[in-house]
This record gives C-alpha cells, structure tokens and sequence, in this order.
C-alpha cells in the first residue's frame, strides 16, 4: 500500500556507513525507499546508539551520484568516457578477459584487491580463489592495519584478544560476571572517529562513567588524552620503548604476577648460551624432537624436557627455575652455558632504563613510572591501541612487548582485561590470522604463487593475503611472473589506501585489465575497464562474523540494478571455476555458520546470537580450562603451548625473537640531515567523525561537518610561519608536496603536524588531470611505498618529515 | 508575554566525544538541509597553565530545536538523545534534570525556545 512504512531489522557492515559494522539498526521503509534509519534500543552492541555516517544513510543511499549500471571504458584510461552496459554484458566480458589472461600468464597474474576487512574480505577472497589465484591484497603498504597486528598478538600468545566491556555478556556490563576495569591504556587512539575494528568505540565512554581511569599515549591531546588520569605525550613512533619502558618498571619492582610468569609463559624455558637460541630436546638428545624445550629442575638440578605436543613435562614432578644461569651437556657431549628466557628477559628489559626510554620517547621518565605503575597495580587493567601501532615498520617487536605487559601483569582472559577473542561460534568465513575458514584456496601449490609467501615468515604461518609492496614492484619488474590484472572492490589505492599514489596510477595504466566495483566514481574507478554499481548493506541479506555476536544482515531495499558484492563475485565465481559447489549464497550462508547451529533462516529469525560460556568462543580463562587448544588441554596455540616472551617463531623466521624498539626509518633521530630541511614530524591520519577514510566527502550533511582537508598545526608553529587559521598551506617532504588548511590548535606539539588523509573532491571533475582533484591534498603523496618491517608488515604512516608553507595566490574559500 | 518553559536538554559536556551523531540525528530527523539544524556541535580547546590544555565538545540546540515534540508525544527520546554514542544528553522536565546537575559537574542545561 502506498505510503505504509516498514521497519527492517539489521545490521551494519561496510558500504554506507563506512565501518567495520556490528551495530543493530531499525531501517524504516517507504514505497520501498529508504526514509530513516535508527540505532536498535534492543540491540546490546550499540544499544540504540548510531553514529553521523549511519544516520547519513538516506543522504547515501538515494544520492543522485550513486553508480546504478555498469560501466565500460570507451576512451583512454583516465579519459572520463564510459558506456552504459548491462550486467550481462559486463559478466560476459569481465569474464572473457579475465580467462584470457589466466590461459595465457596463469591465474596468479591477476591481484585482487580489497580495502580494509569488512564485508568484503570473504568474497573478494572467494572469487579469486575460485579464480585460481592466491593473490589477494589489502592494498596498504606493509599491509599495516588489523592483519599484522592479528599475526602479532597470536606470534605471542596464540590467539588474539581486544579489551573487555562485557560484549561476550548479553546483559552487558550488568552482568554478575563482569569487572569494569580499572584502568584503561589507550595507545594512540581517538574516540570521536568511534569505533575500531570490530569494537564500538564509545563503549570506553560507558566504562569511563562506570569507573574506568584512562592512561592515554598519544603526541596529540586527543579527547582521551585531556581527560585520562595519565598522559604520555610521546614522539611518534617510539611506542616500542615506551612499552619497552613500561615492562622495565614492573618487572623491576616486582609488579607482575609471578605465578602467572611461571606457570603460563615460556619465562623457563633454557636459551643456549652459545647460540642465543632456545635449548630444544633435540639438541639434549638424539632422536629429540626440535619442537620440545627444556627447563631446570631446581631439587633434580638437572635439565627436563618440556613436552610442547602434550604441554607437560617429561618428570610429573618438575619445579623449574625461572631465572638464573646453568650447564647442560649436549648430545654431542659438549658442555654449553644456558640461562632461562625469563633472565634474558630481564636483561633484554633493563636495557631500557627510563633515562634512555625517555631520551627516545620525549616522555619524562617520572611520568613514564607513575604511569606503569598505575597500570600493574589496578586490577583489572585493559589495553586498547589504535593503528599507530600497526602503522609503523617494528609492528611484530612493539606488539610483543605491549602483549608481553597484558600478560606478566595477569589481565589476559580475565573479567575487565584483555579478553581472548574468537569468531562467535568458531563461524569462520574466510582465512584470517589464526583460523582457516569455510573459504579456501583449491591447494596448498596454488598458494606458493602468493606474492611475498616465500620472503616473510607470518605470510606464510597467519596472514594468506599477497605482499603489497611486494606486488606493486612486480607490477613494473614482471618478476618472477608477469601482473596482467587487477580487481580492486571496497579499495580506492588512488585515494585512502596507496601510499606514493602516483605510482599506483602508473601501475594501473600498467595492467591489461581492471576491474572496480564500488558506489560512486571516485580516483580509482577513473582507471578502470569496467566499473561494477555496488550495494549497501541496506541491500542484501548476509552474515556478520567478527568476534561477537555472530549477526545476519537483512535486505530491507533494493536500488534497482546495483548488486551486493557478495552476488557480484558468486556469479563470477559460478563462471571461473566448474568445482564451484554452491547453489546460491544461502546455501553458502548455511556452510559457514554451520558451527552456529543454525542456518541462516533461523539466525536470521534471531538476528544476533552470543556464545554460552564454555564455548571455546566465550569468555574468561580459557586457557586454564582448556578451551583454547584443539587437544583441550590447558594453555596456548603457541609453538610451545605457553606465552612466548621469546617467541619461537621469530626465532625460526630468523628476526629477533624478544620485543625491543626499532627507530622508524624517517623521523628526526634517523634522519639527522633530512630533518634540518623539514623541520616538522609528519603525522597521519587522525579519524574524523563523520568519513571512513576516503569516503563520504560527497554526502551533504557529513561533508559539512568537516569540510576540508585540515593540517594540524600548533599557534606557535603557526605563528613562526606566520601561518594563521584557516589559512591553505603547502605541506611538503622530499617525496612531493600536497595543499591542507590550517587548523591552528593546541591539539598537536609544536613539533609535530597531523594531516587528514583520504581526500579527494567528488565535486571536482572526475577525468585526468584532475581525478576529483586527487593530488590537490592527498598527504599519501608524502609517504614511501617500500618500507615494511623486518617480517614484510607495518609501515611508516605516522612518522614522517615535511615542511610547511603558505600557499600564495590560492583563492581563499569563503569561510576562510 | 513570557512562555512557559517544561523541557530542557541537560549535557554531561565531560563525556560528549563530539562525533556529531545528535547533529545529523536531527537533520534526518527534519530533513534539514546540510548547514542548519536543530543543534550544533561546539569544539573549545581551553588553554590551562603549564602548556596544558582540555578538549570539550558542547552539543548547542539552536533557534530550530522543538525539543522533538513529535517523538516525545510518542514516548520517543528526541532523535539527538537516542543516538548520542556517548549517551551524554538527557531530555525531561528541567526540575528533574536540575536534580541531575547535582550529580556532577560539568553539566550544562538547555531550555531551548521549543
């Protein structure tokens, strides 16, 4: 009937509002046209809470700019001239060319290319693995975001955890079960942007109000930073000693739990004096196997064997030593000193004193200790950290000593700490750090084409996705194997994701087939071949699976002729490969969430379900009851089943296998010379409230909000520079140079500028030169591709080096 | 002649994270266009001695808050209360709510014209 108004349960993920999803909302319905759209009071997520870009729906929604048929390129790439064809037309061909390229250079030359996770990872995977080709790419350099930082946490302790605001609970933080936390460390993490991956970012405000004080680390005086009880101001990219520093304290006045030390990490396992390297029962004995450790039986004073297949040790009755030095014979009869891990530790830690942690950080060393002991002694204590963390080269050694503080302190896997977080019901769709999922590869030797597997050990053990720098070099060497395509879905690498963006367009124009499927024209559909009209997550049925609860997504509209992505990629799927089993998506739908229980109908009918207690996937202790290994027995998915302060696997990668500080390769310090030219440490990416990175700059009431590419500035810098508010100004290092505007704050040092990133001006025209006006502001411009860490993860996205000008002769905008 | 003023709109401003959610709220709520609308986030960066300094948010109903006298007859909170992500808002009688500001401080109570 007209005029009657429907209202559709469901929830969020991706295309619309941007994020990594998981709120519950109420989509009120109109002669099948969206009119409004509300948070869902009965939802324990977001508990009728919704933030601008959500409620901005409609605005996106029903916007007249929004891509409804798909698109064939008639003139040059980059031209601006595109034909209107329909989706047969455009799966025919996109299905021509691609078997082409596969006949001729072999699956593998096509990289296929996503944005960050979303509702997008499982089926940008699907298609390329129905495909053949292994090479999928989160187009970030060093692929520094939630991968690496994943592959991190479990190098350390097997499986990954996020802070606890009682999410696992269905009554919340009413429930009897739950602590609030004492104590929060926010590590370099903004609210106002709201939520995080897969969290809802305000649930710190609600523990605040519960209690909660706040250490912030941070240069810039987030909102945290001026409220929290503790804040450290440090220099970019030293958060690796200042964790560093943190650990120095509590161990050395003795604020850790021991009992946890001892029990659950690897703090007595033997390290080889000779070699530096753990004392495995192979060296002890012949026939041992490399994969078990050995400790000091303190009444025996002998050496014993610690089983790591069976987490045990060979004698029942074994007290081992945690700290001190010892003589072991070898099976080859020599004699070699050996000390535990925990001493190494120790002397690992106290080679950060806090004079020299200071010196590095610019964080007096005073505040440095009140802060870590403020952490150690509340119980329970949570750490939270935002992607400053994962934005810099020494990712992997950083997170090992942030991981190492949650552990030593006993707050892993306890009510208010730092929480084991898994796929709610073991509802895994697709290979991510630490689980394999419904969604694979046909083979083992389809993926040893993978771009990066045979350099960087976590490629080959947590993260299956190819390497980007990597494969941006091979785009112009061709080697060991020709790239010939690209399928680039919920990514703009022109824009938000392509660190040297310029290269990226060079690499595109490179390519004999790109394919983007997206919402609007943006840089990065300018170079395709064919340009596929995306749907929102108001229009398809689907399942969320990150962490709790396990949710469906429920089709409340249709714009006519856009397409799910996931319907987008099935069809194709359907068409690459004969083996390709599934009837539809439902039946899809049903194989992964089959650990549920339900079928996608009856989780449908629920809309999100959480986890019982004693779920592998539910929360507290596990690893004491056993609920983290598949053998059930108590402790970890670690090569040695304890918490790795000295992890074995880097040990085996050949890096360093204890957490220290690595100084980023372009900051002050490192760069003595470059620093007298620029002067000024380059930050960025701080989160604004209303756009998820590139997007939204075309939505009218988010737009308003935040108008323009803004540069950070402190009064006094800008005063030196005689720089005022609201001025445009060049923003310069020896890679190029991009227009911000002033914003003259006391939110950033003086020594430090922050610039918003993902900017590019849908109302400027779309062909080239111009690509909306991509290389007007675009701060990516100022960032190396090229980078990445020791083990091929993080990059340096927080701590550069620029100079900063007025520009002459700009025509000021009005509100200027 | 004065008029009677009921309802206000009472802000816990120490927690409002300013991400602008009431903003927008409101502009879908009327269909405002991008510019105006029923309430206005305010940014004030307070300079304090000693090189310290305090970020606040202030959600600032301006001369077109109606209070959401349309949901509030339904027994709804106004569009800005519900959807606040730091629950900092609060509508109801400003007796009740000048009750509340005794709770703590930094609070600050609208009584828009409505």
């Amino acid at each position: 009937m007209k005029g009657e108004r429907r209202i559709v349960r469901t929830t969020t993920w991706s295309a619309g509002p941007g994020c990594h999803g998981g709120c519950g909302v109420l989509a009120h319905i109109e002669d099948g046209k969206l009119v409004k759209i509300e948070g869902d009071p009965e939802h324990p997520w977001n508990q009728g809470r919704l933030c601008s870009r959500c409620l901005a729906m409609t605005q996106y929604v029903n916007h007249p700019d929004r891509l409804t048929r798909p698109l064939k390129r008639v003139g040059e790439r980059g031209e601006g001239k595109w034909q209107e064809i329909s989706w047969d037309e455009a799966f025919d061909l996109i299905e021509t060319r691609m078997k082409q390229i596969r006949e001729e250079f072999g699956p593998e030359s096509v990289i296929f290319s996503m944005g960050t996770g979303r509702d997008i990872g499982p089926w940008i995977c699907m298609l390329a693995y129905a495909y053949g080709s292994p090479n999928v790419m989160f187009a970030l350099s060093g692929l520094a975001c939630y991968s690496p930082r994943m592959s991190a946490v479990d190098t350390v302790q097997g499986d990954y955890c996020v802070f606890d605001a009682a999410q696992w609970l269905p009554e919340r933080y009413d429930s009897p079960r739950y602590e609030v936390p004492k104590c929060m460390v926010i590590w370099g993490y903004n609210i106002p942007a709201s939520c995080p991956d897969n969290l809802f970012g305000h649930w710190i405000i609600d523990l605040m109000k519960r209690g909660t004080e706040i250490i912030a680390i941070d240069p810039r005086l987030s909102w945290f930073a001026s409220r929290a009880k503790k804040w450290l101001q440090l220099r970019p990219g030293t958060d690796g000693a200042l964790a560093m520093g943190f650990l120095n304290v509590i161990i050395n006045e003795g604020l850790y739990d021991k009992g946890f030390v001892e029990q659950w990490t690897n703090a007595t396992h033997l390290l080889r004096g000779d070699t530096g390297k753990l004392l495995r029962e192979s060296d002890l004995i012949e026939n041992g196997s490399p994969g078990n450790f050995v400790v000091w039986d303190t009444a025996k004073q002998a050496p014993v064997v610690w089983d790591s297949g069976n987490v045990e040790y060979r004698s029942s009755d074994t007290g081992p030593a945690l700290e001190g030095e010892y003589e072991v014979r070898l099976a080859n009869g020599d004699k070699i000193p050996v000390q535990t891990v925990w001493s190494a530790f120790r002397q690992q830690v106290n080679q950060y004193p806090l004079e020299r942690v200071s010196q590095i950080t610019w964080v007096p060393k005073e505040d440095i200790a009140e802060a870590a002991r403020f952490y150690a002694n509340s119980k329970p204590a949570a750490i939270h950290w935002g992607v400053p963390i994962d934005m810099t080269p020494a990712i992997t050694p950083t997170v090992q000593a942030i991981v190492s503080l949650w552990c030593i302190t006993g707050n892993l896997d306890v009510p208010g700490g730092n929480v084991i977080s898994r796929f709610a019901f073991d509802v895994v769709a697709y290979a991510l750090p630490g689980s394999k999922g419904v969604i694979k590869l046909a083979s083992k030797e389809a993926d040893q084409k993978r771009i990066g597997i045979d350099r960087y050990g976590p490629l080959n053990k947590f993260i299956w996705r190819a390497q980007t720098d990597l494969v941006l070099e091979q785009i112009f060497t061709g080697k060991p194997y020709p790239i010939r395509g690209m399928w680039i879905q919920a990514a703009s690498p022109v824009v938000g994701l392509g660190l040297d963006p310029k290269k990226w367009v060079e690499a595109l124009k490179k390519l004999d087939f790109v394919v983007v499927a997206d919402l609007f024209m943006n840089p990065t559909t300018q170079l395709a071949d064919v340009v596929l009209p995306s749907a929102t997550f108001l229009e398809k049925d689907g399942i969320r699976s990150w962490w709790v609860p396990l949710q469906s997504i429920n089709k409340a509209i249709s714009v006519p002729e856009c397409k799910p992505d996931v319907e987008i990629n099935f069809e194709l799927a359907k068409r690459f490969d004969p083996d390709f089993h599934w009837k539809d998506i439902y039946e899809l739908y049903d194989e992964i969430i089959k650990p549920s229980g339900m079928t996608f109908r009856e989780l449908q009918s629920k809309g999100w379900a959480i986890p019982l207690e004693g779920h592998p996937s539910a929360p507290y202790h596990r690893f004491q009851k056993g609920l983290l290994r598949p053998d059930k027995k108590p402790g970890f998915q670690t090569p040695s089943g304890k918490v790795e302060l000295y992890s074995t696997l880097r040990e085996e990668w050949g890096l360093e296998p204890m957490p220290h500080h690595e100084e980023p390769p372009f900051t002050p310090v490192s760069q003595p010379e470059l620093y007298k030219k620029y002067p000024l440490i380059l930050s960025t990416g701080r989160r604004s409230p209303v756009f998820f990175h590139a997007e939204h700059r075309n939505i009218p009431w988010l737009r308003e909000i935040d108008p323009d590419p803004v540069l950070e500035i402190h009064p006094d810098t800008a005063r030196s520079l005689n720089i005022g508010n609201g001025e445009w100004v060049w923003v310069e290092n020896w890679l190029g140079r991009c227009q911000l505007k002033a914003k003259v704050t006391l939110e950033v040092p003086k020594w430090m500028v922050m610039a918003a990133h993902g900017w590019w001006f849908p109302e400027k025209p779309g062909e080239e030169p111009s690509l909306f006006g991509v290389w007007e502001s675009n701060i990516n411009q100022l960032i190396p591709m090229g980078c990445q860490g020791k083990d091929g993860l993080g990059a340096p996205i927080k701590h550069l080096l620029c100079r900063v000008y007025k520009v002459n002769g700009r025509e000021e905008t009005e509100d200027a | 002649m004065p008029e009677k003023c009921e309802y206000g709109l009472l802000i816990d401003y120490e927690y409002c994270t300013g991400c602008y959610a009431c903003q927008v709220a409101c502009a879908q709520e009327y269909g405002w266009p991008a510019g105006t609308g029923g309430i206005r986030v305010i940014e004030v960066v307070q300079k304090l001695p000693h090189d310290k300094a305090y970020l606040t948010y202030l959600p600032f109903p301006t001369e077109q808050c109606i209070l959401c006298a349309p949901r509030t007859r339904k027994g709804l909170e106004p569009a800005c209360v519900q959807h606040c992500l730091a629950s900092c808002m609060k509508y109801g009688p400003i007796d009740e709510l000048v009750k509340e500001m005794h709770r703590k401080p930094r609070m600050v109570l609208w009584v828009p014209r409505a």
